[in-house]
């Protein structure tokens, strides 16, 4: 659970929003250059917000009335990037067990062949990314993320950079990652229809402001 | 030609031995100050910058007469590492110390060209996995700039060999001590039956350099190729 009221200021762009989000897909929409991704970076702590607190399962994340910070390796929010961002110099194996290098929020989490199986990536273990095609890449960034065994998942336009068949091709394992897990997953998307068999709420951002869309 | 006499064999292998110390000592501190300037912004960040740089538009004499000041036997470092049984002057140490000091820049240069060429993102990734500081620089930003770290060490290796001005100033031409192949090689030449023998050590100096430059392309190749992904 994410409950998040903050302002942003970056010049004269002003963010403000006040929300939770629970399990399930929550889909952020709205035109670009509107605050998504600012928002994801603040619950990230990529950003310190201009005033405001966001708190995740109980855990302060940030707090600027008590001064509180933690910094982003101390957050667990799992986070899948239109890029998929992974190791170029380590294989797909190691790419996926990366957080487990770090020991997570204990030893609860999904282990490794969980999350081979949900996401299909068994054939790609001993590949590198640069071998990988676009779908295989956010796949594996998608299980990366999960094994460093997240509160939280952001997608930050996760099929953008893939065509159509490739998003056909992505789309039931986030279902199957929807249901699988009780996770929470806020997905930023500026295509509505991307993420419309997906979502389970949503939100809205348009000049800044986070609204709630029915 | 005729062979080499021992005292040439000695300059030679002076020669070598300096210059691995000094790329030896100069790699950790290279990495980190190339990593301070490449990551963090902190006051004083365009005066380390400035310092770091000053060997290489310095005239190598001026370094040499600097280092002789501070580290010399009545210098106020020099005095104090004494009481540690630490002596630069007139010492092979000086020269590993003079080596380095006109070697650092070009070490610091090679690598913060390949950590600015490092995605941050990808570093901004770790962190959200999990790792702390120290673990994103050492399995992120460490691994990926390794070809630079590589080339930047050949660079240090091979202007250490070179390194004549500062060096002959600090610790002077004491053959067997601090007489390097530059130093022997510019001695030779100013003896009028020198011709032979400076040929010689210059044919020697050339080789090595040949080498080092060679094996350090080959093997930045690899690890380029490693690190890239390129041979799975």
């Amino acid at each position: 659970m994410l409950d998040l009221s903050l302002t942003h200021r970056i010049g004269t762009f002003t963010l403000t929003a006040h929300l939770s989000i629970g399990p399930g897909v929550t889909a952020i929409t709205g035109p670009s250059g509107a605050g998504k991704t600012t928002l994801l970076s603040l619950i990230a702590g990529l950003s310190r917000p201009s005033a405001g607190r966001i708190v995740l399962d109980g855990k302060v994340l940030v707090d600027t009335d008590s001064r509180t910070w933690l910094p982003p390796h101390r957050r667990h929010v799992g986070q899948v990037f239109q890029e998929a961002r992974l190791f170029p110099h380590l294989n797909v194996r190691h790419n996926l067990l990366y957080g487990r290098l770090f020991g997570g929020r204990g030893r609860d989490g999904p282990t490794l062949d969980t999350i081979i199986d949900l996401l299909d990536i068994a054939p790609l273990l001993r590949r590198r990314p640069r071998d990988l095609s676009g779908g295989e890449r956010q796949r594996v960034a998608i299980g990366r993320a999960l094994l460093s065994n997240p509160a939280l998942l952001l997608l930050d336009e996760p099929l953008s950079a893939l065509d159509p068949a490739r998003k056909a091709e992505l789309l039931p394992y986030l279902q199957r990652l929807r249901d699988g897990t009780g996770l929470p997953i806020l997905y930023v998307t500026h295509q509505r229809e991307e993420v419309a068999a997906l979502a389970t709420a949503w939100l809205r951002v348009e000049q800044g402001v986070v609204t709630v869309d029915q | 030609m005729g062979t080499f006499t021992a005292e040439e064999m000695t300059a030679i292998w002076l020669s070598v031995k300096v210059a691995c110390w000094a790329t030896a000592v100069s790699l950790g501190p290279g990495i980190l100050v190339a990593w301070l300037l490449a990551r963090r912004s902190f006051p004083g960040r365009i005066l380390l910058d400035a310092l770091v740089h000053l060997p290489l538009v310095l005239p190598p004499v001026v370094t040499g007469y600097l280092l002789l000041l501070l580290f010399g036997r009545k210098g106020p470092v020099g005095q104090v590492l004494a009481e540690f049984g630490i002596v630069f002057a007139f010492n092979w140490t000086g020269a590993v110390l003079a080596c380095s000091v006109m070697a650092f820049p070009l070490l610091v240069r090679a690598i913060r060209l390949s950590m600015d060429a490092v995605d941050t993102r990808l570093e901004d990734a770790a962190a959200g996995l999990g790792a702390p500081p120290w673990a994103v620089f050492l399995t992120v930003t460490l691994p990926l700039s390794l070809p630079g770290i590589l080339s930047g060490a050949i660079l240090c290796f091979a202007k250490a060999l070179g390194e004549f001005g500062a060096t002959i100033t600090f610790v002077a031409a004491i053959p067997g001590v601090t007489q390097t192949l530059p130093a022997a090689i510019y001695g030779l030449t100013q003896v009028p039956s020198g011709d032979a023998a400076a040929l010689r050590l210059t044919l020697v100096a050339a080789l090595i350099a040949i080498i080092a430059v060679t094996a350090s392309e080959l093997l930045a190749r690899r690890v380029r190729r490693r690190v890239e992904g390129r041979d799975a």
